[in-house]
């Protein structure tokens, strides 16, 4: 690093310590589809290990567990200077620790508009109201007593990569790309509860709000609430986290993550848009011009490089290396993504772990060599609109450089012959 | 998409809204029958205890009375519909948010005719035009001609039915206590008014903490005046005069969820105030102006065609559809740009905050090309960088601040501290320690408590209790606390009973902008609670 070297010696520095270790290794073997030969005998393997004699924890131990102390850097992370205040504030996914699509519950972002609060099974209420035959009110119990779905879907917040809209900006996947989660979802189709209010023909939006003292409420066009969305009480086989909106919250399949209202409790039928705060001063995306766009609604397909990434340096030494990311599109399912080593002047397809799901994550892969060569990584998302995911100069000559949200743009890490990864804007 | 097999049908009959109603082929009828006389006496019942006329229909006992037969023969049609394939599912999804106002009726009907030129789906929209009880079944247990069974092995989608006759009848008292949102025409705006004088006071007690005394935002609090002209510039200014392209909008948050903290305390008299003072602020109305239902629309709001709908769709996708460059796309490639450089990214401790600004030269290159809008509320507004902006630092400054002064500092009352601690420890009641957590909810908004807790818009409380008023370090207090203390105030039980009870009786011209806690046992308890954080 030619200048300023802090985010190492601060912010990464368990990687780098990590990478000190692993340094060692760099040359000591991996000649390309040879075994490494061992100097002297592994202690690890020849010496009996104490786990290996004495007894470990007993069942109970932890009676709801959680990841073992080693994987403690796992979490969630905020950016302080972000908001004025943690409670009306954000937090973001540990996206370059995971693997696969599942985002636990415990590590997916937050964000809250009023604090998260803490509403029983007991006392929850959601209302249908408005341009219906019968305004209604559902406790909790009748909700498990409609026929419900299991969907997984991805929920990308709209600001997700806004903070780099100008230009490279925070260090490491988790703070660029981490505003996402991706979980299974059991709940109650939104159609079900509104054919049983019965919409009138008046109506033609849906108006949702929360619990909370922000209330968040957003309009949707009745369309969308018809056909897909959900009002779901359980994420990846268990109830909802109090953060996510316990005991339930709207799903928005593909929709920027602000609709997904939490602690949902009423959905009114109404002819137009309310035009709330959230939809009119928040997530609008304000072009060059001065004019904004509202609506914007679907989170166009994305990608992002997970590892190696600022947070996930490479630490094995040279040899093979796997390279993996992932990818969404609110549009439709992934069919594609492409990745290149040199900064875009070739590409390769990379191999998706599962073919892509409509409106979920995909995770990709490609297996590769590294030798220390400098690297400038990207991926590049395909989806089955035959929709590619642009650039971030060509989303700016269009948008211009006002607009916050609802940045999908390719993301660039150059990485060093250490292995360390650098968050970058390329030519 | 092939998730969705049958999805498209099952939209296109469900947006046809007149009542839907549900039956299975053949053994559940009975079943149905029964449902359908549940569902009756349900809407028989809302049509006594709801006298909100809008929302009676007679399109229920339609529906119930309407013979399953015919039902069963249009589920059957519904189901037998050609299978739509996926890339009108698609076209379907990505109308939506082009679709102006997307309807029931028309727009399933205009929608899947713009947008799903197959005639598959024409005639699919043309059979559920033509049914004259539409039916919302069919779909998923009855393709496939298993209509009889509820889950089909490998389908996924849960079986729709028109009614289950769960849950109850809203009540119109219950309607109206949530039913608070204001349309862009004010409908729903309430009786009342407030001019922009009262709206000054107002403000002043339940705003300007956070958004300043003119409405120009605190710290990385929101602005709400100003930013006139800055839209089409870099770092536009968006407040309420700038930006808010709806009146209705402001009544309606301010209402709804203002103050932060405690939402829902204000009348609306003092929202029609506060919105008044607002819209003053932003040279919008003049110093007489009263704000009701009635003068509602005579504002105009200087944004109001400042928004387009979504157009993505007409200036992006066919752009960023094209095949891409696989091999040799370009000839060299340079770095324009290193995050390390703005250096503002936490470290991995996560809490700290970033690390001191970046030396200038760094400052002033960043300041090209990175937002410098330190004043966002929000991630989404704050695309800026702290490096840049020398108002940001509170933060960092919270952090490298020593976070509560420990009691021992606290000489001048040495006895009383004392006392106090041994108070706690004869005194300490656990129930109404946690008694006293939940109430501090109220507080937190403002002030934060317990482990690495740091000052925010109010002074840590950790040690509060025997503490000298305004003597925190590092928070900065309004002249009376600390004059107060200067005169010897020190927090006992006792005297944070009187000021929990009345804040700005008990202390004139102090900024903490809370109402009080009006029940004696709150008061305890978080009196309690707080002790017990010595």
């Amino acid at each position: 690093m030619t200048t300023k070297d802090k985010g190492s010696e601060t912010g990464l520095a368990p990687s780098r310590r990590q990478f000190l270790r692993g340094a060692a290794a760099v040359g000591a073997g991996a000649v390309a589809g040879t075994a490494a030969r061992a100097a002297e005998p592994d202690p690890l393997i020849t010496e009996v290990q104490d786990w290996a004699s004495t007894t470990g924890a007993g069942v109970d131990a932890t009676p709801y567990g959680l990841p073992i102390e080693y994987e403690s850097d796992v979490v969630r992370r905020t950016v302080p200077w972000l908001t004025a205040d943690p409670i009306s504030s954000i937090n973001f996914t540990p996206i370059h620790a995971l693997d696969g699509t599942i985002t636990p519950q415990g590590c997916a972002f937050e964000r809250h508009h009023s604090g998260a609060i803490s509403l029983r099974k007991e006392d929850y209420r959601l209302m249908i109201n408005g341009l219906v035959d019968t305004p209604l009110v559902f406790t909790y119990e009748d909700l498990e007593r409609f026929p419900r779905e299991n969907r997984t879907y991805f929920l990308e917040c709209a600001a997700n990569t806004g903070m780099e809209w100008a230009g490279a900006q925070l260090n490491g996947a988790q703070f660029t790309h981490g505003m996402i989660h991706n979980m299974e979802y059991s709940g109650v189709p939104l159609r079900t509860l509104l054919a049983e209010a019965g919409v009138q023909t008046e109506g033609k939006w849906v108006y949702v709000e929360g619990a909370d003292a922000s209330s968040n409420g957003r309009s949707i066009p009745l369309e969308k609430a018809l056909e897909d969305c959900m009002v779901a009480t359980r994420a990846n086989g268990e109830a909802l986290r109090m953060e996510h909106g316990y005991p339930a919250r709207l799903v928005v399949p593909g929709w920027e993550g602000n609709m997904w209202v939490k602690w949902l409790r009423r959905i009114e039928v109404t002819n137009g848009p309310v035009e709330s705060r959230e939809e009119t001063s928040k997530y609008t995306d304000t072009l060059a011009d001065g004019t904004s766009r509202k609506w914007t609604w679907v989170m166009d397909a994305k990608s992002v490089i997970t590892s190696p990434s600022p947070q996930a340096p490479i630490t094995h030494g040279h040899g093979p290396l796997v390279i993996t990311g992932m990818a969404w599109s609110g549009r439709g399912a992934i069919t594609g993504v492409d990745v290149t080593m040199d900064g875009g002047k070739t590409w390769q397809k990379a191999r998706l772990a599962a073919p892509g799901q409509d409106k979920a994550l995909t995770r990709f892969y490609l297996d590769t060599e590294w030798n220390g060569e400098e690297m400038f990584l990207q991926s590049r998302a395909r989806d089955e609109t035959g929709y590619i995911q642009p650039t971030k100069d060509q989303l700016r000559e269009v948008r211009g450089e006002n607009s916050v949200y609802h940045n999908n743009g390719i993301q660039t890490w150059w990485v060093n012959g250490n292995g360390e990864a650098e968050n970058v804007e390329i030519s | 998409m092939s998730k969705f097999p049958n999805q498209l049908a099952f939209v296109g009959v469900v947006g046809v809204s007149v009542i839907a109603l549900s039956v299975g082929l053949s053994e559940r009828a009975a079943h149905k029958a029964a449902e359908a006389a549940h569902e009756a006496e349900a809407h028989a019942a809302a049509a006594t205890m709801e006298p909100v006329a809008q929302h009676e229909d007679p399109a229920a006992e339609e529906t119930a009375a309407a013979p399953a037969a015919e039902e069963a023969t249009e589920t059957a049609e519904a189901a037998s519909a050609p299978e739509p394939v996926a890339a009108q599912e698609a076209d379907t999804a990505e109308a939506v948010p082009a679709a102006d106002m997307p309807a029931s009726e028309e727009t399933t009907e205009t929608a899947s005719a713009d947008t799903a030129p197959e005639p598959d789906a024409v005639e699919e929209v043309a059979a559920a035009e033509a049914t004259p009880v539409p039916v919302v079944d069919g779909a998923t247990d009855t393709l496939n001609g298993q209509g009889d069974t509820m889950a089909v092995a490998g389908e996924d989608t849960a079986p729709a039915h028109a009614k289950f006759g769960l849950g109850r009848v809203a009540l119109p008292e219950e309607i109206a206590a949530w039913n608070l949102d204001i349309m862009p025409d004010g409908t729903g705006l309430p009786e009342g008014e407030g001019d922009v004088w009262t709206g000054d006071e107002v403000f002043a007690e339940n705003c300007a903490v956070c958004h300043g005394d003119f409405a120009e935002g605190v710290d990385n609090w929101p602005k709400l005046a100003g930013g006139k002209g800055t839209l089409d510039r870099k770092d536009p200014v968006k407040t309420v005069g700038s930006y808010w392209p709806y009146l209705s909008t402001t009544y309606d948050y301010v209402r709804r969820s203002m103050p932060f903290g405690m939402a829902q305390t204000l009348s609306d008299d003092d929202v029609y105030a506060i919105v008044a003072y607002i819209l003053y602020s932003n040279d919008l109305v003049d110093e007489d102006f009263v704000l009701s239902k009635d003068t509602f629309l005579d504002v105009e709001m200087p944004n109001a065609d400042g928004f387009i709908v979504d157009d993505r769709a007409e200036t992006e996708y066919d752009q960023f559809s094209q095949e891409p460059c696989m091999e040799s796309c370009k000839e060299s490639v340079e770095i324009t740009m290193r995050a390390a450089v703005l250096d503002v990214t936490p470290d991995h401790g996560g809490d700290e905050a970033a690390a001191e600004p970046a030396p200038e030269d760094d400052a002033s290159q960043m300041a090209e090309a990175t937002p410098e809008e330190a004043t966002a509320e929000s991630a989404e507004e704050s695309a800026s960088a702290p490096a840049a902006e020398s108002e940001a630092a509170p933060e960092t400054a919270d952090a490298s601040t020593p976070d509560a002064a420990p009691e021992s500092a606290d000489d001048s009352e040495p006895e009383a501290a004392a006392e106090e601690a041994a108070a706690v420890a004869v005194a300490a009641d656990p129930e109404l320690v946690a008694a006293g957590e939940k109430v501090f909810k109220k507080c937190q908004a403002c002030h934060q408590v317990g482990e690495g807790a740091k000052n925010r818009v109010g002074p840590v409380l950790n040690g509060v209790v025997g503490r000298t008023a305004g003597t925190l370090d590092g928070f900065k207090y309004s002249k009376a606390m600390i004059g107060a203390g200067e005169e010897g105030l020190t927090w006992t039980s006792e005297t944070l009973h009187e000021y929990l009870a009345d804040p700005k009786g008990y202390l004139k011209g102090n900024k903490m902008a809370f109402a009080g806690l009006k029940k004696p046992d709150d008061v305890d308890a978080v009196v309690a609670f707080l002790e017990a954080h010595p």
